[in-house]
């Protein structure tokens, strides 16, 4: 499989939205370690003046990567799922992700590098909410690795 | 918050913390994640693409290390921008046989790199350890402080 040159400078649109729920916000909270108590309680969440509760600084990459599986699946994109590594990653908060909101995501393939046999893909994923107002921004860069790497 | 803006100046600590890794821990961050990319609770499937072993997702490490900026600021919501380039694997051993015992340790530092007075903001530069060896390279998390 080779990567399509032709991918840098494409656009997915955002696609199902996808709804943060308190749940969610706990368990990933859980996941990574984090023990502040404005990702589990409200009460603590509104204390520092949010208005429910508040999602770890990395949370954004469920719904970054929901919008990058939109490229990796594309067959006319040329990657092969197996051979991806994920080499750097960013998030810019407009502000902070909270319970409540409903999220989509506009996939954005802002360059594509030939790396040996492989190639190296940045992805950048706008965030908003379901009534325009923007979250968050992330990029990364996915490293496809060629057949000899 | 604990932290004022004006209290902070560059190079100043802001702690460390030592972070123990399991299997169970990713196979936790995977079902929270959605990522279930079999690399990370795998091992014969890890080995057969060329991995030493079973190994944290970047983003389980990239999550777990930015905590210790959350807990200094005391707001998590404070971090506004944050940002890494993955360069090592953490390989995860198994420790079915020992279950209280780590599979990995991975151990963070934090130090204030830059402070933007206008913006009222503090870059914080972390450094991600594991078996000797920067894990995360340029680790920095920006915070908006009061």
């Amino acid at each position: 499989m080779t990567i399509n040159p032709e991918l840098q400078g494409r656009s997915y649109p955002a696609g199902d939205s996808f709804t943060v729920g308190r749940e969610a916000i706990r368990d990933f909270a859980r996941a990574v370690k984090a023990g502040n108590r404005a990702h589990y309680d409200v009460e603590a969440a509104q204390a520092l003046g949010h208005r429910d509760l508040v999602a770890p600084p990395t949370f954004a990459i469920i719904v970054a990567q929901r919008a990058d599986a939109q490229l990796i699946a594309d067959p006319s994109a040329g990657i092969d799922f197996t051979r991806v590594v994920h080499a750097d990653q960013r998030f810019i908060h407009h502000r902070p992700i909270v319970a409540g909101d409903e999220l989509v995501a506009e996939l954005h393939v802002d360059q594509v590098r030939a790396m040996g046999g492989g190639a190296m893909i940045t992805t950048r994923a706008e965030i908003f909410t379901v009534d325009g107002e923007r979250t968050a921004t992330t990029t990364s860069s996915l490293l496809v690795r060629g057949e000899e790497q | 918050m604990t932290v004022q803006f004006r209290s902070l100046e560059v190079g100043q600590e802001i702690g460390s913390a030592t972070i123990p890794i399991t299997r169970q821990d990713l196979v936790k961050y995977a079902g929270a994640s959605g990522d279930f990319n079999p690399i990370h609770w795998n091992q014969a499937f890890a080995m057969s693409v060329g991995l030493p072993g079973v190994i944290a997702h970047g983003m389980f490490t990239m999550g777990a290390a930015v905590q210790l900026v959350s807990d200094w600021t005391g707001d998590p919501g404070a971090v506004v921008d944050y940002q890494t380039r993955f360069t090592k694997l953490v390989i995860v051993e198994d420790t079915t046989a020992e279950p209280a015992a780590a599979g990995a340790v991975v151990e963070v530092r934090g130090v204030i790199g830059a402070i933007n007075s206008e913006e009222k903001t503090a870059r914080v530069d972390l450094t991600v350890m594991y078996g000797g060896q920067k894990v995360l390279v340029k680790a920095q998390a920006v915070v908006k402080l009061p």
